[in-house]
């Protein structure tokens, strides 16, 4: 099957993913996602941004395959039907690394997975590692490292793979500010380095705003997409963004429109 | 220079010095280090001493309660009788240890695989467990021709419980993030198992190998006193039961110190082993300031 045949109308040839008319309901009772629709474009940095229990993680996990959508469908244009290897890789909140291997074996492990051995994809492993500057700790554990550091690794092991699409469900929350703000200024040299697509996962409105060119605002109860917004500001972005005009101009259109999704809602906190 | 004390030093490297509640604390970390040898060290000097004076001073009988240089005695001289008993104990022991082993993370591994066969089977482990092996043992020596199978069977019985039980526990910890990326990963069942709930596993198998490692002595003493045959091929317990017999007090606690330090060399080198294991990642195997 071509490329072109199984690419579906409404879909521009940039597509990487897209959710259609996705809805999920769990076990529960508790409507996760309602009738969410969203494409992600070929080279973006999208940001789904909301309050808790908007369903930004569920729609994230139903993107990366770990859930399954109770209704609508998600496509992957370019692929085979039916293919299972969508070629992505998830940066969680946590940096989830495995305390018994050292760095080196944590960023191998995708590769292992698949069946590449150390020493074929040593050079592989140590690229991901010098990308995020850690090429000095490959041989150290993950507990002799910073949390900053962690979160390193957790990154290199998703790029090992060199995938098409990135996931990232909140994954700098629980560092410091100015831990934060560092890996935001390395997670954009990157991206705009290699160009792959990135699906970022956030509450913050300062931290989508910084890193995104298109934020998705969403609403909870039931959890559903209110607004999507094109960030136009040119990269690279620095610190100097992160003072300028522009930048509060867009924070005040994100946090007005978050506002606008959470009005009709009755408080939880 | 003259003497090279704590503060000398410090103040040589330009440290600020250190305050009180510190200097206190490095000090007390001192005494720390010497007492957890030097105390039980100590009582154990004293224990001798006090039972050693106790004999003499009441001229209590030796056939009712020796004293500790008797006990040396006997160990001494009857070490040829003492020496093989002991290999024959040690056998059973390790040989139990080992299928204990084997048995116990097979079997959590077996569990780990299917909830259905966990739930199906784990009772009966349990109950395994909670019969004292010394009214199951008559009956397997009854059923098993072989004195050695049968002590190998009750040693088993007592030693496999806590691997199988702490190993299903550790293979059921692995963390859930970990286990989403092997998903993700499109990982196999048997690269999960390998890379991910076996690794995960090993501190709380460590912990149950170092419980078993008494119990399979214990089984295997037990079993001895309930087998009761002596004859080529008996073990400690035979020599205790023999000795009882005979009345020969001293010779009965020179196997007692025997099994005792028996048990006591098995929980060091498995506990040996287990930090060996553990010390570059496992927060029981850090040591931390504060």
């Amino acid at each position: 099957m071509t490329l072109a045949s199984s690419r579906r109308a409404g879909e521009t040839a940039g597509t990487v993913v897209s959710l259609q008319n996705v809805s999920k309901t769990f076990s529960n009772a508790t409507v996760a996602l309602k009738d969410m629709s969203l494409s992600i474009r070929q080279g973006e940095f999208v940001s789904l941004l909301g309050p808790s229990g908007c369903g930004k993680s569920t729609a994230l996990r139903i993107v990366a395959g770990l859930s399954s959508p109770s209704a609508g469908r998600l496509v992957w244009p370019g692929e085979r039907p039916g293919q299972k290897d969508h070629d992505i890789s998830f940066v969680f909140q946590e940096p989830t690394l495995m305390p018994w291997a050292t760095v080196f074996a944590n960023v191998h492990l995708p590769l292992k997975l698949k069946g590449e051995s150390a020493r074929v994809a040593r050079d592989r492993v140590m690229e991901a590692l010098e990308m995020v500057g850690l090429e000095g700790f490959a041989e150290s554990y993950p507990r002799e490292l910073s949390g900053g550091m962690k979160m390193r690794v957790s990154i290199a092991r998703a790029l090992v793979t060199k995938p098409k699409l990135l996931l990232m469900d909140e994954p700098f929350a629980a560092l410091d500010e100015i831990t934060r703000f560092r890996l935001n200024n390395d997670l954009l040299r990157l991206w705009e380095e290699f160009g792959w697509t990135v699906v970022f996962v956030t509450h913050s409105v300062f931290e989508s705003v910084y890193l995104s060119n298109r934020i998705v605002i969403m609403a909870a109860r039931p959890g559903r997409v209110v607004a999507d917004l094109d960030v136009d500001a040119p990269y690279p972005r620095g610190e100097e963004f992160r003072t300028s005009h522009l930048y509060s101009d867009h924070c005040r259109r994100a946090s007005d429109a978050l506002q606008a999704a959470m009005a009709g809602e009755a408080p939880d906190a | 220079m003259t003497a090279d004390t704590e503060p000398d030093r410090l103040a040589a490297a330009a440290l600020p010095p250190l305050d009180a509640a510190e200097a206190g604390k490095l000090r007390r970390a001192r005494i720390d280090r010497i007492a957890r040898w030097a105390l039980p060290a100590v009582v154990m000097i004293a224990t001798i001493a006090g039972w050693q004076w106790y004999v003499d001073a009441y001229q209590v009988p030796h056939y009712i309660l020796p004293g500790p240089d008797r006990v040396v005695a006997a160990l001494l001289q009857d070490w040829p009788t003492l020496w093989p008993a002991l290999l024959v104990t040690l056998q059973i022991t390790l040989g139990a240890l080992v299928i204990a082993t084997i048995g116990g993370v097979g079997l959590a591994v077996l569990f780990a695989q299917s909830k259905w066969v966990e739930m199906s089977f784990f009772p009966y482990a349990v109950i395994l467990q909670v019969t004292p092996v010394i009214v199951i043992a008559p009956l397997i020596f009854i059923y098993v021709p072989s004195k050695i199978v049968g002590l190998l069977i009750c040693a088993w019985i007592v030693a496999f419980f806590p691997i199988l039980s702490n190993t299903t526990l550790g293979l059921n910890s692995a963390d859930h993030n970990l286990r989403n990326l092997f998903q993700l990963y499109g990982a196999s069942r048997w690269q999960t198992l390998w890379h991910l709930r076996l690794p995960s596993a090993l501190p709380y198998f460590l912990g149950g190998l170092k419980i078993a490692g008494g119990l399979s002595l214990i089984g295997a003493i037990v079993a001895e006193f309930v087998a009761g045959t002596g004859g080529l091929g008996s073990g400690l317990a035979f020599k205790i039961l023999e000795a009882s017999y005979r009345l020969n007090i001293p010779r009965m606690f020179a196997a007692i110190v025997l099994i005792s330090l028996t048990g006591i060399v098995i929980f060091a080198s498995l506990s040996i082993l287990s930090h060996l294991m553990l010390r570059r990642w496992h927060e029981s195997a850090i040591k931390r300031d504060g």
